[in-house]
């Protein structure tokens, strides 16, 4: 590994000794709360869109994954159990901590996509705004997708709307932090918990994000990041039987991954899958600019109707 | 002497700042009354002058209106609602910030425990704030578009008026949802309870809330009046009596305005004979001794099961007497100070006539301070339906018990009255929870729980307690347009 | 009382002619029920008093005298138990105003070794028997723990009631169960008065408030002078929501009966702040009377050097630390 040119950083000062080394960050997993590095002591290689060195990133292993699923699993029936207006508060002060990191995430977004700044400041804001958003939804889903059924004979029937469990997703491989906060919000405004395998060539914006999501009462377990290859991860989430639904938006221009070998060996314990845009057998990534709607919410939700008799 | 009596626990004054005096909150800034003049507010429990304020006259009020009518018309009626959102999203974390501050200063104000004021009232005005943020971006989901394709909008200038019982969280029920949907807002907090209105003005200063778009503006009736029926009012929203209720419904008849009203209550609270018995206790407690009574939908008539009808007032007297009435900035005090002198007026009135009209009265052994205005936690059994106690709402700490002797007999007793704003009921038995919610005409019906809010649950009242939702979907109506008629 | 006589008072209260396991059942099923968000709702509103000053020294005093200073380990020895019973005698070495705590709490087979330890004092020795904590053994051996313990000069029998029998419906079994060693208590004992029977539930095992209601009943019915919530060996111990279903379980028997039983929380209870709670709780559920040590009690262990340390604050004015209170 070559000494490379010294990454360009937006916000480290340089005031008096031009020669100044900057501290550079080592990226790691996030599982259950903590930084691990792998548990099979592999790094790759992460380069800005320009070809230039950035940083070793993790390379995880079925076992991290393993170990993700745990977590997440771990972590479901507090954050499931929490109140809505708890996970609101919560996902809100996500987007606090975003907007006061956010020249660090524009550096992020700017040289692992090749953006100019101010489109990288503006991709930085509609991810914020993206989450925002969602956070909005917590305590209000219920109110549009459940409500009171009426039946016939002397019964009260009502639907709510239920969080399915771990939900595993593949980031999107372009979109390093604005295609990832449109998979992850959706998953967890609901009570679901996340294991996300972050975009192979351009993981570094989400090891910021799992940052803050560790400084922000975000319980630990309930967002787990693996960085590392798209195709080596995603079998063994597409397998798990403690994973109750996918989204496979990620496998759009993965390398050497079919997402329909992904969605068949889901069926193996009928998860819920979230199939990627595009037509046929073609997976491509959407504009994710483009205003959301309820469907990546309800992709994770079940719907519980519960009957009790009234009378006197 | 009880063995432990708590030593006194007094929660400290130093945290809020109060003005001498006070002008309107108008345009963005404090402005100095036009045509108004000046009157005091006290702390009920001591009549301490804490400020002066302003009783806006005409001209105030047409300045007050002129402004949210400009502000709705340019910035604020041009921005997106993500953007509007996360003006109630800074405001309601501001609120969260300063919370302490505002319970403390809302009890100075009100006469209501800090206890309350910082465990209820706040936190929930804060909540109401954070959820209507949400709710700014995301009305085409929350069904209320009235046809014809167009997304529901806004009404423009809203006039709302408060009472003195909750005012912060009678402010934020009324203010969160009309800035959500993007109208403009012109607020009169009650005469008796204007201070953290004005706090509250503040606030929307340190949000940057661009200016024009919430207005404060003080006074008694007369100014409640003029912006009720100001022309550039699109849509009023009142809480407060039945009485000036149907005055302003009145006052708008033949008009374009709309209303909503929230107003009183003679609430039956059902205790079953298969009632988890302590809680109910506990319920019938919180449900009229909780802000002193001054709540509109207070469970302010016990109808309880003749069968169990002796134990439940027993156990009721026995909880009553570890009740702790006092100083209402004392952590440890249950049971705050009437709001003024004449609310404590029109108690005594109707407890004098529930004694005339031969029900026994029973009020908890107290030591009042000299000054301040205080009344004993009181409860009249052999109570009849015709009594004016069961009838009229008395607004304070004073309970009327009545029995039944089926649950049909409890329905027809529950909604014998021109209200019908709540209800409680108390039973181990779902069906019959479900039977009675089913039959009670009451817009909030409670089962084994009583007074319990949340921004997410709409709250109103059926025939004289009202019209309109406030909190959850229902509670947005009232501020959009639905569509070809308004 | 005999067992039989605690029959007879069954029988008489119930308004029936023979104590079944079919009466006793309709009768703890008939109690009212307990709702789980309004019991927890109550008692997160106690918990909100503010306790200061003069009130918060008289408090901490009454908490410490109502401590049972509690070591029930398998390495328990001799050495241990009598420094335990040194720190129960002199809570502070630095401070002999301190009050003494109100008993120490061990196995049946350390009775002699406290009893000894503990001579010249008020301190009560109670020992936890009926095949402690688990409650799964013979009634004979149940019995012969309880017979060693008072032999041995225990003034305090803390027995565990058979969840098992309990939750199975077998309520005649555990009134059994209690009654048997109630009388024992009373014909057993080498001091002259009889032991006070404390009965354990372990309301973590019973899970709902309405088994801990119904738990109360049936112990009062059978006999018992305290009930008491947890061995400490099973999580979750005492809870505030538990104690105050129990302190309405002998209010309500007080007003039935006209007698007196006591009630301990035990385990979990680990700071001064909790304590006060608890007796916020006694005060303004079950009374006056109940703030005493012959009718409250707290089985802990850590609790006291709590105590001792919020004690030490409110004498210098400081906050103090654990090198300023003895280890046991």
């Amino acid at each position: 590994m070559s000494p490379a040119a010294p990454r360009r950083s937006g916000s480290q000062p340089h005031g008096g000794h031009d020669q100044r080394i900057e501290v550079r960050k080592t990226y790691k997993l996030y599982i259950g709360g903590a930084f691990p590095r792998s548990e099979s002591g592999r790094t790759y290689e992460v380069r800005a869109a320009a070809g230039s060195f950035l940083a070793n990133a993790a390379m995880g292993s079925r076992k991290d994954a393993r170990d993700a699923v745990v977590a997440a699993r771990g972590a479901f029936g507090k954050w499931a159990g929490a109140s809505a207006y708890n996970r609101g508060q919560v996902l809100y002060r996500v987007a606090e901590l975003m907007e006061g990191r956010r020249a660090q995430f524009a550096s992020d977004v700017a040289t692992a996509e090749g953006l100019p700044p101010s489109r990288a400041d503006q991709v930085v804001s509609q991810a914020i705004d993206r989450w925002v958003w969602y956070a909005g939804w917590s305590d209000k889903i219920a109110q549009i997708l459940g409500g009171l059924n009426p039946v016939t004979g002397a019964y009260f029937n009502i639907s709510a709307p239920e969080p399915a469990g771990v939900v595993a997703a593949l980031a999107p491989q372009h979109s390093s932090l604005l295609g990832l906060v449109a998979v992850l919000a959706p998953i967890i405004v609901s009570g679901n918990t996340a294991v996300v395998v972050a975009s192979q060539a351009r993981p570094l914006p989400a090891v910021t994000l799992s940052e803050v999501l560790a400084t922000s009462d975000v319980p630990a377990g309930v967002v787990n990041l693996i960085t590392g290859r798209t195709a080596e991860i995603a079998p063994w989430l597409a397998t798990h039987r403690d994973v109750n639904a996918i989204d496979l938006s990620g496998a759009a221009d993965a390398d050497d991954l079919s997402w329909a070998e992904l969605e068949r060996a889901s069926a193996d314990n009928l998860k819920r899958v979230l199939r990627p845009a595009g037509d046929g057998l073609d997976a491509v990534e959407p504009d994710w600019s483009a205003a959301p709607d309820l469907t990546r919410i309800k992709a994770y939700l079940e719907t519980k109707t519960v009957w009790h008799p009234k009378g006197h | 002497m009880a063995k432990f009596d708590y030593a006194p626990a007094p929660e400290s004054r130093a945290i809020v700042t109060i003005r001498p005096s006070y002008g309107l909150f108008i345009g963005g800034e404090f402005v100095q009354s036009t045509d108004g003049s000046r009157f005091k507010t006290i702390n009920p429990s001591s009549e301490e002058v804490l400020a002066e304020v302003t009783d806006a006259g005409q001209g105030d009020v047409d300045a007050a209106v002129r402004a949210a009518r400009k502000a709705f018309e340019g910035p604020w009626g041009r921005l997106p609602g993500a953007e509007r959102g996360k003006y109630l999203f800074r405001i309601a974390r501001i609120l969260a910030e300063r919370a302490r501050e505002f319970a403390v200063l809302e009890t100075l104000d009100n006469g209501k425990p800090i206890k309350e004021s910082r465990d209820v009232d706040v936190p929930l005005a804060a909540a109401h704030f954070f959820y209507h943020a949400g709710w700014a971006d995301k009305l085409e989901y929350a069904g209320l578009a009235g046809g014809g394709g167009q997304g529901p909008k806004p009404l423009g200038v809203v006039g709302q008026v408060i009472p003195w019982n909750f005012p912060l969280l009678m402010l934020s029920w009324k203010i969160a949802p009309a800035l959500a949907t993007g109208n403009t807002v012109v607020l009169k907090p009650a005469e008796t309870t204007p201070l953290t209105a004005l706090l509250f003005a503040e606030v929307c200063q340190q949000a940057d809330l661009p200016a024009g778009v919430v207005n404060i503006i003080t006074g008694a009736g007369q100014t409640g009046r003029h912006l009720i029926e100001h022309p550039g009012v699109d849509k009023v929203a009142f809480t407060g009596s039945t009485q000036v209720g149907k005055e302003i419904a009145r006052s708008i008849a033949g008009t374009r305005k709309r209303a909503t009203l929230e107003l009183g209550g003679k609430a039956a609270n059902i205790v079953f004979d298969d009632a988890p018995i302590d809680e109910a206790v506990e319920g019938i407690v919180n449900g009229i001794f909780f802000n002193q009574g001054h709540v509109c939908c207070a469970g302010s008539r016990l109808l309880v099961q003749e069968n169990v009808a002796d134990d439940v007032v027993m156990r009721l007297k026995r909880r009553l007497q570890t009740l702790r009435v006092g100083d209402p900035l004392d952590k440890n005090t249950d049971i705050g100070a009437i709001n003024s002198a004449a609310q404590l007026a029109r108690i005594r009135e109707l407890t004098q006539v529930g004694e005339s009209e031969g029900a026994t009265r029973w009020s908890a052994p107290c030591a009042f301070p000299d000054r301040g205005f205080w009344f004993p936690p009181t409860v009249f059994t052999e109570v009849s339906q015709s009594h004016r106690i069961a009838q009229e709402e008395i607004f304070g700490p004073v309970l009327s018990v009545l029995t039944f002797r089926t649950p049909q007999e409890a329905v027809a007793k529950a909604n014998n009255t021109p209200y019908g704003l709540s209800a409680g009921i108390w039973t181990e038995k779902g069906s019959r929870i479900l039977w009675m919610a089913d039959q009670l005409r009451a817009g909030v019906v409670w089962a084994n729980t009583f007074n319990r809010f949340d921004p997410t649950s709409p709250f109103g009242g059926y025939k004289e307690s009202g019209y309109g939702r406030e909190g959850g979907r229902h509670g947005l109506q009232a501020y959009v347009t639905t569509g070809a008629t308004r | 009382m005999s067992s039989t006589t605690a029959a007879a008072g069954a029988r008489e209260l119930l308004g029936v002619a023979s104590l079944t396991n079919a009466s006793l059942t309709r009768w703890l099923h008939g109690l009212p029920g307990v709702d789980h968000v309004g019991a927890d709702a109550r008692a997160a509103a106690l918990a909100t008093r503010s306790v200061k000053t003069t009130s918060k020294a008289w408090a901490i005093d009454t908490a410490i005298a109502m401590i049972d200073l509690t070591t029930l380990e398998g390495a328990d020895t001799e050495r241990k138990v009598r420094s335990l019973c040194a720190k129960a005698m002199a809570p502070d070495p630095g401070d002999p105003a301190t009050p003494q705590v109100a008993a120490v709490c061990i196995y049946a087979d350390m009775v002699p070794v406290a009893v000894d330890a503990l001579r010249g004092s008020n301190i009560h020795v109670a020992a936890v028997t009926a095949a402690f904590p688990s409650g799964r053994a013979t009634m004979e051996v149940k019995l012969t723990d309880t017979r060693d313990a008072l032999h041995a000069g225990a003034h305090e029998i803390d027995m565990v009631i058979d969840r098992g029998a309990f939750l199975s419906g077998r309520y005649l079994q555990v009134f059994n169960e209690i009654a048997a060693i109630k009388a024992a208590c009373g014909h057993e004992g080498t001091r002259g008065a009889p032991a006070h029977l404390k009965v354990i539930f372990e309301t973590g095992e019973l899970v709902t408030y309405d088994n801990v209601r119904r738990a109360s009943w049936l112990a009062m019915l059978a006999g018992a002078d305290f009930i008491k919530t947890s061995t400490g060996k099973v999580s979750p111990a005492a809870t505030m929501p538990v104690t105050l279903i129990m302190l309405e379980a002998v209010r309500d028997w007080h007003t039935l009966t006209g007698s007196r039983v006591g009630v301990k929380p035990a385990g979990g209870i680990r700071t001064t702040k909790d304590a006060l709670k608890y007796l916020v709780m006694v005060n303004e559920v079950a009374g006056d009377d109940w703030l005493d040590p012959a009718r409250f009690r707290f089985g802990a262990s850590g609790l006291l050097n709590d105590l001792l340390q919020q004690r030490q604050k409110l004498a210098t004015g400081h906050y103090s630390g654990p090198d300023y209170v003895s280890i046991d």
